[in-house]
């Protein structure tokens, strides 16, 4: 993804906004309400046209393509919200995930095989289930496409941080499976704890990257809030 | 007796009812839009299928199988290039969209079949009826009528519950964002809710035309029915507009026993009671 530039009206929501992701990897998206990590990942889901820059997949442009053909390519984003559909039961949530088709070790046995708990209540409808639940066939909606590259939405959002923590862990296991995965999360500990790289995202730009183990924790409160030197100086900061 | 034999009769139109009204609940219930020129579809269908009759030599039950898949592609044709554009803009230029639709279809069937009133030939089907007891006859065409309204609901439901192609027209339905993010083409399938709806008001079009006479300026009226018949049932839900058809032919039928001139007026009146008093609807909605 190179130079993407996006607006809302005249709001410039992302600007020259470059990253790229391999297989196997997990990159962290930071920043505070309002930097742009949303509209980031839902530019790259094809939910949002950029007015500049490309997006691509294994170096063919798919800037134009629609939303649908994207995951047909294995681009599956994990929204903000968890989106659920409320008149399609639990089992009903991830057989719909599967609509592109895309060969690979992902079904409902799978999913069933990594939260047990979902076996004996794919009936329900997913409106009964708890947050985290709801989260949890989220993500397993979004596996059933058999995603190349997984993009997760504030996986953190109003969940306790026990039910965050453990969704969190089940993520070597998808990595083992050669995704590579494209997070965006609030919860800055819990982003850098698992992610290879890490990109903090202020006002629309990247103003630091890098390893989590490489980036000192004053640097990453800079890069946050764009408070301090380098090159988000003199930024305001609402 | 006259009550018992009104109360089946009100009970088979109803079925009419909810036939031609299922098209307008499913596509208000999948896309949110309110198609105005829901009355006038079936009357092009009626039409169409006169021609069919006069051109093909075809009894009228066969014509519909003609007029049906016709009108299937019709919908999918008329949604993605005339309703999903007016839907981008915005939901009210949807309303004026199939307003301008229902215009242009009253006009062009006046300009070029003239205002003259036709009727469907249904032949020995139209007077064939058999005796229940001395004083209740039932018209076998009537009861066709309301075996293909209830085969097209129950059809639809399952089609919708149990195909993978329903799973993602319900999907669309509750979040169209959220759809197209687990990959379902939601113009495709908005279109194929569409061909749906157009193949069921083609059917309803076609038993209109065997119960009645129509000429080019009937859809509006019938529209109306088929609003009343949603309503009452619940917006969006089958079911509903299964019990809505029927309470809106029986209200019908009951009101003309009572004096000729009182039945569709009964109806209406039915109609505002359940508005005022339940405005979700008998059923609530399962779609929407």
């Amino acid at each position: 993804m190179a130079g993407l530039t996006v607006r809302y009206g005249l709001l410039e929501a992302l600007t020259n906004v470059s990253l790229t992701l391999a297989a196997g990897e997990t990159v962290a998206m930071i920043g505070a309400n309002g930097a742009g990590k949303s509209t980031l990942l839902r530019s790259i889901a094809g939910l949002h046209a950029p007015v500049a820059g490309t997006v691509r997949l294994d170096g063919l442009d798919i800037t134009g393509l629609p939303t649908h053909r994207r995951v047909a390519g294995g681009i599956v984003l994990v929204p903000e919200g968890r989106r659920l559909f409320p008149s399609l039961s639990l089992e009903e949530n991830l057989l719909i995930g599967a609509t592109p088709s895309r060969p690979g070790r992902w079904n409902v046995a799978g999913v069933f095989e990594l939260f047990p708990w979902m076996a004996e209540r794919r009936n329900r409808p997913v409106v009964y289930l708890s947050g985290g639940e709801q989260q949890a066939v989220a993500i397993g909606r979004a596996l059933m496409a058999n995603p190349r590259i997984l993009l997760v939405d504030e996986l953190s959002l109003g969940l306790a941080p026990a039910v965050v923590r453990r969704l969190y862990d089940m993520l070597p296991a998808l990595l083992a499976t050669g995704m590579g995965i494209l997070l965006v999360e609030q919860d800055v500990t819990q982003a850098l704890r698992v992610s290879d790289r890490a990109h903090c995202l202020l006002e629309g730009r990247i103003t630091l990257s890098g390893r989590p183990r490489d980036l000192a924790p004053a640097d990453v409160e800079a890069a946050y809030f764009g408070l301090a030197k380098g090159p988000a100086a003199g930024r305001g900061q609402g | 007796m006259v009550w018992v034999n009104a109360i089946v009769q009100g009970i088979l139109l109803g079925g009419l009812y909810a036939l031609f009204a299922c098209g307008l609940s499913l596509m208000f219930g999948v896309m949110r839009v309110v198609n105005l020129a829901h009355g006038d579809f079936a009357v092009l269908a009626a039409y169409l299928a006169l021609a069919v009759i006069t051109g093909l030599h075809v009894p009228v039950l066969w014509s519909a199988l003609v007029v049906a898949p016709l009108f299937g592609m019709v919908g999918y044709l008329v949604q993605r290039f005339i309703i999903q554009r007016s839907l981008d803009i915005s939901p009210l230029t949807t309303l004026l969209v199939t307003f301008g639709l229902s215009i242009v279809i009253q006009n062009a069937l006046l300009e070029g079949l003239s205002a003259n009133s036709q009727s469907l030939p249904s032949g020995s089907l139209a007077s064939a009826s058999f005796q229940v007891s001395s004083q209740l006859s039932i018209g076998y065409e009537s009861v066709i009528v309301f075996a293909v309204a209830v085969v097209v609901l129950v059809g639809l439901q399952v089609f919708l519950s149990r195909a993978r192609l329903g799973r993602q027209v319900r999907a669309a339905a509750d979040d169209q964002e959220a759809a197209s993010i687990v990959g379902v083409n939601v113009r495709h399938v908005y279109g194929v809710a569409a061909a749906i709806a157009f193949a069921t008001v083609a059917l309803a079009g076609v038993a209109f035309g065997m119960y009645s006479s129509f000429d080019p300026a009937a859809g509006p009226q019938r529209l109306i029915f088929a609003f009343e018949a949603v309503v009452i049932g619940g917006v969006g839900s089958l079911w509903g507009t299964l019990a809505g058809g029927i309470i809106l032919g029986v209200a019908q039928v009951l009101g003309s026993q009572v004096d000729a001139s009182f039945g569709v007026l009964a109806g209406h009146l039915v109609f505002l009671v359940v508005l005022a008093v339940r405005p979700s609807g008998l059923i609530a909605a399962r779609l929407s």
